[in-house]
């Protein structure tokens, strides 16, 4: 398909490249090189400039300085229809699909001249079908499950027959089965003479994958190297700059007491694209990790919500706290009966942005900081209660009067779940507990909840990090379209058995009324 | 070169203050460019406008008496203005404050003054938040914009008011003008200032401003408003309740605006009569943002605006200018002010273009 001058040169090469934002320099000096079929990782923490780099490459922003040079010559990619036109196809980590619109609909929106909507539905379903990304081009985008959705999102960037397609965290949605189908695609894709550039922080998986790699750590490059010559470990210290951290921790012992109990819990979502909870069981006992894993929007957000109380229930008995029937309280009454909650929107909902950390130690410890006296706040409390979370965290911030949003997403993360912890809560439910937070910092806040499950505390985990609640969790369940898989012992199960768990199909689950196209995805996985 | 709005990193703590004062100086700026074009001498305009109000002893009380309902009712509105809760119906709820405090002294009369007025003045403020209560429920019942209905609530008030002093309330012996009967001197606010018409009502005013500190500042439920004002989820997460909020902001305002309505007629009027305020409950929004919701500053606002009432006045007598002059300086400064506000987020940058060489390169390339 190439000719040979045409491999000789790269597909795209960056030189020198460098952004900076008012407050930081994302990209300093990068120099990257991907020549045709090749499988490019870039790899970085979060933070690290990856984002700005393949924002630069689509287009969406411009670069303060240095050079991209595009099949060898020098271009300026002014905004991303000036990207596609040269071949760059871009798959978000968050999709910009219309709910309400067909799969059909959603791709003639996005290329130039497409009027036959008939035509395109059947080049839709050709692409599809070649690359093994099976799709209805009638179906409408708010009944596709997130790995369905880029499944739209990949084909309408095939459509448009691009030489660079540029992956951003593909798999965060996806089972791990899923997972080895898209690497499928992207393997034949590349046979074919298309550049991928992966960009992933997850090292197992570029392992697999990808030819060649370019570690951004701080915004500079850290190595180049070929995964399939490195360990993960040796990856990781180009990548973190020192060895993976690890956590210490023994199985929880037996028999503690049941603390949070959820007994057939059903609720219809108000969001008319959500997902509705569906005769959920759970108990979670006192010194024990339990962990809930699934696909993003199977029912995490509503559950948590019915849970937290910022969605109180209709009625009070699906919920035990303590043994009290909690379901149509408020959060605030259930933070009195001993519940905590991390959130996983740290800015705007764990903290408030313009707040300082001592103000935002008042939104949730207030009653076991006892920091309010006659109606009044009592500032000395607040300050000294965010200190004491500060220095027993170890946050990195100016301090208790720094406001909230100046802390980077890790710090932040370390605060509020110190501010959870430090009330001593009597069940403590956390959303993604280490989302976006560097690798450090993720391990502390992991040992952090294995210490707290250690002086009794019941603890719920809802994760979409497998390796994190295998790292962490004593028993796992699985949430999938609303409804909760039994749990079984971490120690007896393993990433595939969860993984096709994480497509409903648990023993015993009602599979008839389960979406055809996941049974179809979760059969052809099996297979 | 040209000019570019660049996001700040942290919004600048100067500019907050910063904001006002620019905005007063760009008033300032184009009112004597209005005042050229009116053909007025502008710096004679100025001091008319300006000094003049201030150079007696009457005219700093006048001051102070326009300035009371003005920071009294910003202080209430601040309260939910820093909650998202956007009660633009103050006047209506003065209206309402002085139709029952009013209706409180009518009735009373001759049954002694012995602390008739603190039960007017409860009255007053009773009647506002009534009148504040029906967005509140409209709001927390069926989600009904309360920027609207408390807004369209001030006609109901005003028109009600209208009747009551045509018909029920009119004075017998009033040769059939529409107006209550005086109330007796014994109900009306004591006068501070021999000579002035500034009364007691000033230090009610005062006590407002105070309290409406401490509520924002200091207290906990204020910090239940000001979160939800700043971040909805984050008030949510931590159970505060949103309906409580709406009605506290709410609440806040009718109440004071209440106050002010009453003190209006119990004060300088000393009946009711079909119009009592020269559009207090709206100059106070605008007292309210001038003074950055902090009561501190809304004290501040407060004096700014009553001036420029009383330079309104003082222009129409001494220079035949149209009364809308006020309105237009009200105006011109909270445009200002909005506009400047943009500088606390954003700066501005002067920035080269740099990538003139680089896209010649990359003409000639393709």
């Amino acid at each position: 398909m190439q000719d040979a001058t045409a491999a000789a040169t790269p597909r795209l090469s960056l030189r020198g490249i460098r952004k900076a934002y008012p407050s930081v320099v994302a990209n300093d000096g990068i120099d990257l090189e991907v020549v045709p079929g090749e499988i490019h990782a870039v790899l970085g923490e979060n933070g690290a400039g990856k984002s700005t780099l393949m924002k630069i490459i689509y287009g969406v922003a411009t670069p303060d300085a240095g050079e991209i040079r595009w099949e060898g010559r020098p271009v300026e990619i002014a905004n991303p229809h000036a990207a596609r036109s040269l071949g760059i196809g871009m798959v978000f980590q968050h999709f910009s699909l219309f709910e309400t619109l067909t799969v059909t609909e959603n791709v003639a929106l996005a290329i130039d001249g497409a009027k036959d909507l008939a035509a395109l539905a059947r080049r839709i379903e050709e692409v599809s079908q070649r690359y093994g990304l099976p799709l209805d081009p009638r179906r409408l985008v708010h009944s596709l499950s997130v790995g369905e959705r880029q499944r739209v999102e990949i084909v309408r960037c095939l459509l448009q027959q691009p030489k660079l397609l540029i992956m951003d965290e593909p798999t965060s949605v996806l089972t791990p089965q899923a997972v080895l189908k898209l690497f499928e695609t992207l393997r034949q894709l590349a046979s074919e003479g298309c550049s991928i550039l992966y960009i992933s922080h997850k090292l197992d998986e570029i392992k697999a994958l990808c030819t060649g790699a370019t570690v951004l750590r701080g915004g500079k490059v850290t190595g180049n190297c070929d995964p399939r010559n490195e360990t993960a470990s040796s990856m990781a210290r180009l990548m973190i700059g020192k060895d993976l951290p690890v956590c210490a921790h023994a199985e929880a012992t037996a028999g503690g007491e049941p603390r949070l109990v959820v007994a057939g819990l059903s609720h219809k979502s108000d969001d008319p694209f959500g997902t509705d909870l569906e005769d959920v069981h759970l108990t979670v006992h006192s010194g024990e990790i339990v962990g809930i894993a699934g696909v993003s929007g199977n029912g995490q957000q509503e559950l948590l919500f019915a849970l937290s109380g910022e969605e109180p229930l209709a009625e009070p008995f699906p919920i035990r706290l303590l043994g009290a029937a909690v379901g149509r309280m408020h959060p605030g009454r259930r933070r009195k009966l001993g519940m905590g909650f991390v959130p996983e929107e740290r800015l705007g909902r764990g903290a408030v942005p313009n707040m300082s950390l001592a103000e935002n130690a008042l939104l949730t410890a207030h009653r076991a900081g006892e920091m309010v006296r006659g109606g009044l706040v009592r500032a000395d409390r607040t300050t000294a209660f965010a200190r004491d979370c500060i220095e027993k965290f170890t946050v990195k911030c100016g301090g208790p009067e720094a406001e909230a949003r100046s802390l980077s997403g890790g710090n932040l993360q370390k605060f509020i779940v110190g501010r959870e912890i430090l009330q001593a809560p009597q069940v403590l439910v956390v959303a993604q507990p280490t989302w976006g937070v560097d690798v450090g910092a993720a391990a502390f806040i992991r040992q952090a909840l294995i210490d707290l499950r250690n002086r009794g505390t019941a603890i719920l985990v809802i994760s979409e990090e497998l390796d994190e609640l295998f790292e962490i969790c004593d028993r796992l369940a699985v949430i999938a379209k609303g409804r909760l898989s039994p749990t079984k012992r971490t120690r007896e199960t393993n990433v595939e058995e969860i993984g096709v768990w994480m497509s409903g199909l648990w023993p015993g689950a009602h599979t008839d009324d389960i979406g055809s196209s996941t049974l179809k995805a979760a059969h052809a996985a099996q297979a | 070169m040209r000019l570019k709005l660049e996001a700040r990193p942290v919004p600048s703590p100067a500019m907050r203050y910063l904001s006002p004062l620019l905005a007063a100086a760009l008033t300032v700026v184009v009112g004597f460019v209005v005042f050229s074009a009116l053909g007025q001498n502008p710096l004679a305009a100025f001091r008319a406008f300006f000094i003049q109000p201030l150079s007696s002893t009457n005219g700093i009380a006048e001051l102070l008496l326009k300035a009371s309902p003005l920071m009294m009712i910003a202080t209430g509105l601040a309260v939910g203005f820093r909650a998202n809760v956007w009660n633009i119906g103050a006047e209506g709820q003065l209206i309402a404050g002085a139709i029952a405090g009013g209706g409180v002294a009518l009735y009373a009369e001759g049954m002694g003054a012995g602390g008739l007025l603190a039960v007017m003045v409860v009255a007053g403020a009773l009647g506002g938040m009534v009148w504040a209560a029906i967005p509140a429920f409209l709001r927390t019942r069926f989600n009904a914009s309360e920027i609207l209905t408390s807004l369209m609530l001030t006609y109901v008030a005003a028109l009600l008011l209208s009747y009551l002093v045509h018909e029920p309330w009119r004075d017998p012996q009033g040769f059939n003008f529409p107006q209550s009967k005086m109330f007796d001197d014994a109900l009306l606010f004591p006068i501070l200032v021999e000579t002035t018409r500034l009364n007691a009502s000033f230090l009610v005013a005062l006590a407002v401003v105070a309290a409406g500190w401490v509520f924002i500042n200091k207290s906990f439920l204020g910090y239940q408003m000001r979160v939800a004002g700043l971040a909805d989820a984050a008030a949510r997460y931590a159970g505060f309740s949103a309906k409580r909020t709406i009605w506290i902001g709410m609440l806040a305002g009718g109440g004071a605006a209440g106050i002010a309505g009453l003190a209006e007629v119990a004060g300088p009027i000393g009946q009711l009569t079909p119009s009592i305020s020269p559009g207090y409950g709206f100059a106070a929004i605008i007292v309210a943002f001038v003074g950055r919701l902090n009561p501190a500053g809304i004290l501040l606002a407060s004096l700014l605006m009553s001036l420029l009432y009383l330079g309104g006045e003082q222009a129409q007598i001494e220079l035949r200018l149209p009364s809308a002059i006020t309105g237009l300086f009200q105006g011109m400064l909270l445009f200002f002010l909005l506009g400047a506000d943009v500088l606390i987020n954003y700066r501005l940058r002067v920035v080269r273009p740099v990538h003139a060489a680089a896209a010649t390169a990359a003409g000639k390339a393709a």
